[in-house]
Parts: structure tokens; sequence; C-alpha cells
């Protein structure tokens, strides 16, 4: 029975070697100029910046990525010892909810201000966004006319009756969508219309936009509600699917639009340094990057979006400040509850 | 009582304060009952806020469905990996058919894919839009019935699919240990062969069957993945939208104690099927011969269970890497795979070695002592892995702040964390989850050594070092062997809590995973998925292999 004497002392060797390790690189990363980023936004969209930003300054960026929730109790958890200098998330609904929970510090940065558009990001000037996304109709050119699409309501008409596919209400786009109908249009008339929203459905919700889309492809439904990147990734595997965007509500209050964004934490060891990447993401220089390696839009005007999602055209998006997909988050859950959205 | 072992002269020098002997031999179950009590206490502690308004929510929207949905797949899962576990375990270890020596560990196999990559595989291959459905409504019409797949039948298969191997393993070595002897008496006694089975065979086998059952069961209420990847509400998923929708963190962990109820159920289950002792029959193993019909019905049944569970999911990642345009295997991977081993071993080999004082110090004062701390020490493994984590997070983070940071200060090193993002933090944590999982083999291999082993080597002249060395080792390295490589497997492939937990810049696959799937590029996810599962595989090839050759030994 070698293998268990050998494997024992290897691995004991391993252990006691690995249990330090962390101890001793975290000493060297403290000391230098670091900053430590909790993001939920994805690796393969932040890292290009951040190494960019590296090679530009010098700065170290370091990060985790997780989902928004446990980050935040993490940061929580931490309180005045996080590492954190910045909490990196994708809806507003979060970042919202970050600044209620007091883990942000108000930045004071005329360049931020003069970047990201008042609407899009926090009053209490402690949240910014950096990117700005679309949840827009995606209908079968084979079997929908443009125009028999108007709005987001119009989904829960009879005439749309088992050819609606939507995306579970768990996925917080969901939420933040529904949220910013009840502070429009009121909690009454919402419910009614996500009720008929349920009706409609031709399948039960799907778990995430990508299925959704392909929904309409196969012919299960015909109209659907979806972020632009998840279109434009189909579309890049597939110029061929026969799908179309579709903007709603141009008559009315226009498109709902969510926002990427960051700020800085309250208990930043570094909050110098994060406040200047942060105006570098909002900057002319990474903003292109930044919204278009993921195909969203930029936040700031002075910078087009990607030639793909120009392609799209213009449309009127909707103007309400962001922070109302937070304030009204839970309300637009129970909501859903009620309704029947799973 | 001349040639005692040291350890049963400690144990006797210490007979007249017999209650020292018991404090320090039952020492290990009771750390280990309190490193799980930490977080499970957070989490139970969540009662004194209590949440009125949305507890009222959820009882009239949602807790209905939520139980019932929870209710189905526990009995579902309970009842599939039973039947499918059992059956397999009992053709391979009691029969002789075509092909049984490779579909004995290709059997075993799907325990190398994670729930939630099997998850979206099989929604890519089966539901309405994937390949199968479309080709089956260009054939027969696109009105055509076609179950539904998102619904209780297709998570089902899903969690059966990567679960019976549990109960496959366990039973398999159960049947394989107690031998045929007693079949063939109560053959000869008059009773039917699927009497025989039902009345001897399987009663004699209940208490290992019974491990990997509450193994699967607990499994099953903790997946999180697989259950959203479907859009199946249960439990588990609303915690997380108590949590992520609702922002009330303190009704998620309400919710989660309430899971403890199911734990409870399931370990009572256990214990119900436990009761009985671990049979043995060291004399010659022969195979029944089927007859020819018999022999290749039982091999198509097995493979098809291979292929299902096994086979077709992995040829769907291969083709999505195939078809994937941009494909990235840079040097990146290699460090992926090198952080998913070394975590993977380092974390095997702590939890094996703690199980193995836990086991030892429970033989030595007798089976009876400390079995409600073991439970406890067990339940770490039934939690959703995010609830788990943010419970063992909550006491690391104030342990940091408390104690941590302040001696580190005083040492003059300048250091974030001791505990939380330290690979110590992360290996504690793998602990608290994953005990149970080492328990199960080595409780059950050190079970089936009668006392007589020990009696006749001392008598014989052995020293407490030899003792372990030709006698403990090697009747217990079979078991060790599956402790570690089940908790191996099972580490390589946990996401939460490695999510939460991890040291910066220390990324897994099973963080890469995360990473592609939690924007729906379950394509781009084939890759990583697929190395996960081959990394996984090695494991569970050496893990039949070793079984395979003790039995041929025999033979």
């Amino acid at each position: 029975m070698k293998w268990v004497n050998i494997s024992m002392g290897a691995v004991t060797a391993l252990v006691s070697v690995l249990s330090f390790s962390p101890v001793v690189a975290a000493t060297e990363a403290a000391k230098d100029n670091v900053i430590t980023v909790y993001s939920s936004r994805k690796e393969h969209l932040i890292k290009p910046l951040f190494d960019r930003y590296t090679a530009k300054t010098g700065t170290q960026v370091r990060f985790i990525t997780d989902k928004a929730g446990p980050l935040m109790a993490r940061l929580k958890a931490e309180g005045a010892s996080t590492p954190a200098d910045i909490f990196m998330t994708v809806d507003a609904g979060v970042l919202w909810q970050a600044s209620e929970e007091d883990l942000f510090r108000k930045v004071d940065s005329p360049v931020l201000e003069a970047a990201v558009p008042a609407n899009l990001q926090s009053a209490k000037d402690d949240w910014y966004g950096l990117s700005i996304r679309a949840r827009t109709l995606v209908y079968s050119t084979d079997r929908v006319k443009p125009s028999d699409l108007s709005t987001y309501e119009a989904l829960a008409n009879d005439d749309w009756k088992g050819r609606v596919c939507l995306r579970t209400s768990k996925k917080i786009y969901n939420k933040s969508l529904v949220a910013t109908m009840i502070n429009t249009l009121g909690e009454e008339k919402t419910e009614a219309i996500v009720k008929g929203w349920v009706a409609n459905l031709a399948a039960p919700p799907f778990s995430n936009d990508t299925k959704t889309m392909q929904g309409v492809v196969a012919g299960q439904c015909d109209v659907a509600v979806v972020n632009t990147y998840y279109y434009a990734r189909l579309m890049k595997k597939d110029p061929q699917t026969p799908l179309a965007l579709f903007w709603p509500n141009q008559d009315g209050r226009g498109v709902h639009i969510n926002v990427s964004g960051a700020g800085i934490t309250k208990h930043a060891k570094n909050p110098e340094a994060a406040q200047k990447l942060l105006e570098w993401l909002a900057g002319e220089e990474a903003q292109g990057d930044f919204a278009g390696l993921n195909q969203e839009y930029p936040v700031n005007k002075a910078v087009k979006p990607s030639p793909v999602v120009a392609a799209w055209g213009d449309f009127t998006a909707d103007d309400i400040n962001v922070e109302a997909a937070g304030r009204l988050q839970a309300a637009a859950v129970k909501l859903m509850d009620r309704a029947g959205y799973k | 009582m001349l040639s005692l072992s040291p350890i049963q002269k400690f144990v006797y020098r210490l007979n007249n304060s017999r209650r020292t002997a018991r404090v320090l031999l039952s020492l290990p179950v009771w750390l280990m009952a309190i490193i799980v009590l930490i977080p499970i206490g957070v989490i139970v502690l969540s009662w004194l806020h209590p949440q009125t308004e949305v507890w009222q929510h959820l009882i009239e929207t949602q807790l209905g469905f939520l139980l019932k949905n929870t209710i189905i797949l526990f009995v579902g899962v309970g009842v599939w990996t039973l039947v499918f576990g059992v059956s397999l375990a009992w053709f391979v270890a009691m029969c002789e058919f075509p092909g049984r020596r490779w579909l004995e560990w290709a059997l075993i196999l799907p325990l190398a894919m994670p729930a939630y990559v099997f998850a979206f595989v099989m929604l890519g291959l089966m539901d309405y839009s994937g390949p199968v459905q479309t080709l089956y409504r260009e054939w027969f019409g696109a009105k055509a019935y076609f179950p539904y797949m998102r619904g209780t039948f297709g998570i089902l298969f899903v969690m059966t699919s990567v679960l019976y191997p549990y109960v496959y393993m366990l039973a398999r070595s159960a049947f394989i240990h107690q031998g045929r002897s007693a079949l063939d008496n109560a053959r000869l006694l008059g009773l039917s062969p699927w009497a025989s089975f039902f009345r001897v065979a399987l009663p004699m086998a209940r208490p290992a069957i019974a491990a990997g059952l509450s193994l699967a069961l607990m499994e099953t209420l903790a997946d999180f993945g697989a259950v959203s990847i479907f859009n199946f509400d249960t439990f588990t998923t609303a915690i997380y939208k108590s949590w992520f929708g609702l922002f009330n963190i303190t009704a998620a962990a309400q919710l989660a104690s309430l899971l403890l109820l199911f734990v409870a159920l399931a370990l009572f289950t256990e214990q119900h099927f436990r009761r009985g002792k671990v049979h043995q029959n060291p004399l010659q193993h022969q195979r029944y011969q089927l007859s020819k019909t018999k022999a290749w019905a039982t091999t198509l049944y097995c493979s098809t269970v291979v292929l299902l569970a096994f086979v077709i999911p992995v040829m769907q990642l291969i083709v999505w890497i195939v078809d994937a345009e941009n494909l990235v295997w840079d040097q990146r991977f290699s460090e992926l795979i090198k952080n998913t081993l070394v975590i993977g071993f380092s974390a095997a080999m702590i939890i094996v070695c703690v199980g193995l004082l836990v086991v030892f110090g429970r033989r030595l004062l007798g089976y009876r002592q400390n079995s409600g701390l073991l439970r406890i020490a067990s339940m770490g493994y039934a939690f959703p892995g995010t609830v788990l984590a943010v419970g063992v997070m909550i006491p690391f983070a104030y342990i940091d702040r408390e104690l941590g940071q302040p001696i580190t200060r005083w040492l003059g090193v300048e250091n974030d964390h001791v505990l939380l993002g330290s690979m110590t933090g992360l290996l504690l944590a793998y602990l608290i989850r994953f005990f149970s999982v080492a328990l199960g083999p080595l409780s059950t291999s050190l079970e089936r050594i009668k006392p007589v082993y020990q009696h006749i080597s001392q008598t014989l002249g052995a020293n407490q070092w030899s003792l372990v060395k030709r006698v403990y080792v090697p009747l217990m390295s079979s078991g060790i062997l599956t402790a570690l490589l089940l908790v191996l497997v099972d580490v390589m492939k946990e996401m939460p809590a490695t999510l939460l937990l991890r040291p910066f810049g220390s990324e897994t696959l099973a963080i890469r995973i995360y990473e592609l799937t939690s924007e729906g590029e379950w394509e781009q996810a084939a890759l990583p998925a697929l190395v996960l599962v081959s990394l996984s595989i090695l494991p569970v090839i050496i893990m039949i292999r070793r079984s395979g050759i003790r039995l041929r030994d025999k033979q």
C-alpha cells in the first residue's frame, strides 16, 4: 500500500506550502500600488481593460468575480477590513442596493459627472454607470411584421396568445424592467400587464436570453424580450438567423435601459487610485472597449457604439433614473410572484 | 492482556478516569461538529429577526408549489437513484454478462459530470430548439407530441443520472463483500431468486445503500445550478430569490434553515436503514451465470445507462467544442488545471485525515457514542453552496477582524486576511461541506475490520505500528482511496464556496465554467467543462481499478 504513504507525504508537503503561500502573496500585493475590485461583471469583459490600464499606468488591478449578492455579503462582513476598493456590478438595482446598504463612498469627480449622464448615476454620487444595456423586443422575421409590434405592454394583448417567450422573472434584468414599469405605470396597471404576458406565454420562462431567442427561432413562439448583446452574439454565430430587434414604446417612454456600473467602497484602502481607474473607464479611451467587448452601449456620449451595435439604429431610451429599478425591485419581485411569472 | 497496543494501553491506563479518555477520543468528532455548527448557527440565528412581510408574501404566493417541487425532486431522485443504483450494482457485482468488466467502471463515470454541466448539455440537446426536437418535428410535423423537457421529467433525469453512481458504488462494493453464500443458502431453503434478492441480499447491503442514498439526497437538496438552468423552482431557488430579489438575506437564511427539516429527513432515512451490521464474507466470489438472452438484456440495460448518462453528454460537449469559433486554449488553461488539482488534492487529503481521526475515535469508544455529533458533522453537505459559503464567511470575517488582524499587525506582518480569501479558509469551508462524503466509505471500511483481526495480530506479536501498517491500512485502503477520490471529484466540481472564498487570482475550472454559463455562453463553457469531466474521470477510474484488483485477488 505504498501509494497511501507516498501520496500522504506528498500532499502533506503540498498542503503546508499552500496554507502559507497566499499570506505571502497578499502581503506583497498590499504594499504596492494595487487596486482591488470585487466584480459581478464577467472576467473576460473587464480583464482586457484592467490589463491595458496596468500597462499604461503601472497600477496593478486584482479582482475576484462572483454573483453580486455574495460579493455584497462579503463586503458587509468584512466591514472596515475589506481589501476591496471598487465594487463593480451589472444592474442598477444592485448598485442602488449597495448604496442603500452603505457600501459605497461619495465620489467627488467632475470627470465622472461629465462623462456619465445624470440618469445613469447615483443621486448620492456614490456610483456611476459605465455601460448601457437595452432590453428590447426581438421577433421572428418569418412570422411577425414589425408593424404588429408597438410596446412592451402590447405583448399582454390577446393577439399574442401563445406567441410570447420570456426569460425567468428571477433574472435581475426582468426585475428591473418591471420595477421601472411600476414607477411609470403604477402597480395595478403593471400587474395587469405582467399577468397578460404570463397568459400569452408559449412555454414556461427560460433560464437565459439565448435560450429564449432560440425558442423564437425554432418556432416555439414569435416574440421575446431580451438584452441586445445576446442578440448580437446569436447573430454573430449565424448572421442568417431569422430574428430582428424592435425598439418598443418609441412614442412613449422609450426602450428600457439598464447599466453596468461601479462605485468606490466605503472602506477602500486606495480610493484615489480607484477613482482614477473609474474616471479612465468612463473616459473616451476605455469606453469603446468597455461597452464594445460585450456589444453594449457606451455611457459616455462622446464615444460611438461599435459598428455592430450602431447598425441596429438609434432609439429613444427611457430616461427614468435607473435608481428606480433598485427602489422598486422588491415590489417588482412580489408583483411577478402574484402574477404567476416564474 | 500482555500485548496491548499503545492506544489500548492508553485507554486502559485512563480506565480509572474513563471520562478523560472519552473526552480525548471524541475530540475529533466534537471539533468537527463545532465547526459545522458555526455556519449553521449563523443561518439559524436569522430567526432572531422575523421577516413577517416577506413570509406573508412567500406563504401567499410561493410556498405551496415550492414545497411540492422540492418534495417531487427529493422523492423522485431518491426512488430513481435507488432503482438504478441498486439494480446496476447487483448485475455488475453478482452476474456475468458480456461487457461486464468495462461496464463495471463505465457506470461510475457520470459521477465525473457536474450536475450543472449535465443540465445545460441536456437542455441544449433536448429542449424545443435543440437538435433532437427539431429533427423530430421535421419527421413528424410541428404539432407532434414530445414530452416537455424543462419540467419534472427533465430535472429528475439529470439529477438521477449524475447521482445514481453514489448508490451504485457503495451498493456494488457491499454486494461484492457480502458474497453469495447467504444467497445460496436462501435458495437452497426454497426462496425464489427474486425473494432471495429482496429478503436476503438487499437487507444485508442496506447500510451501504443508505449511505449512498443519503449522499444523493443531500446533494439534491443543495443543488442550485441544475434546477436554475431548468427554471425549476425549489426551496433552494427561493432562498436565492429572497436574497437577490427581495434583498433580504435574513429571510433567505430563514428559508435555508427550513432546509434542515429535509436534511433531518435524509439523515433519518439513512439512520433508519443503516441499522444492522456490515456483512462480509471473504470467501470465494462467483458470479451467477445468466442465460444468453438475459445476459445480453443486462448488457443492453447497463450500456444504455452509460450511454444516456455519460457518453451522449460528453459527445455533445465535444461537438460544441469543435463547432466553437474562437476557442481559447491558452496558457491560462494549464493554470486552471493546476489550481483545480492542487486545491482538490489538498482538500481531499485534509478531509480524509480528519475523517480517519473521527472514525478511529468512534471505534475505540464504541459506536453508540457521539452518533448525534456525527450527524451534525455530516450536515454541511446538504446546504446550498452559496448559503453555506455565506454562513462560513460571516464568522471568518469576524475572526479575521477581531483576532487575525490584530495578531498579524502585532507580528509586524501586513496582511489583509488570515481566513477569508485565504487558502486556509477555503479548505476549511470544503471540510465543512464535504466531510460527510469521506465519512461514508471510511466508516464502512473500518466497520468491516472485525476486532478479532486486531486481537489475532496482537497475539501473533504485532506492535501498534505493524498493526496499522499491515492490518488497518491494507484492509481500509479501498475505503480510504474511495473517500479521497470522491472528495477530490466533489471539490473539483464545487462552485459557490470556491467563488466566494477563493484567494485572489486562484481561478479553477469550475469558476471558468461559471463565468461563461452565467451569461448563457454554454457552448463556450464546453471546453472547461470537458476538461473538468476528464480530470474527474481519472480518479473515478483509479477508484474502480483498485476495487477491481482486490476482487481479482480473491478469485
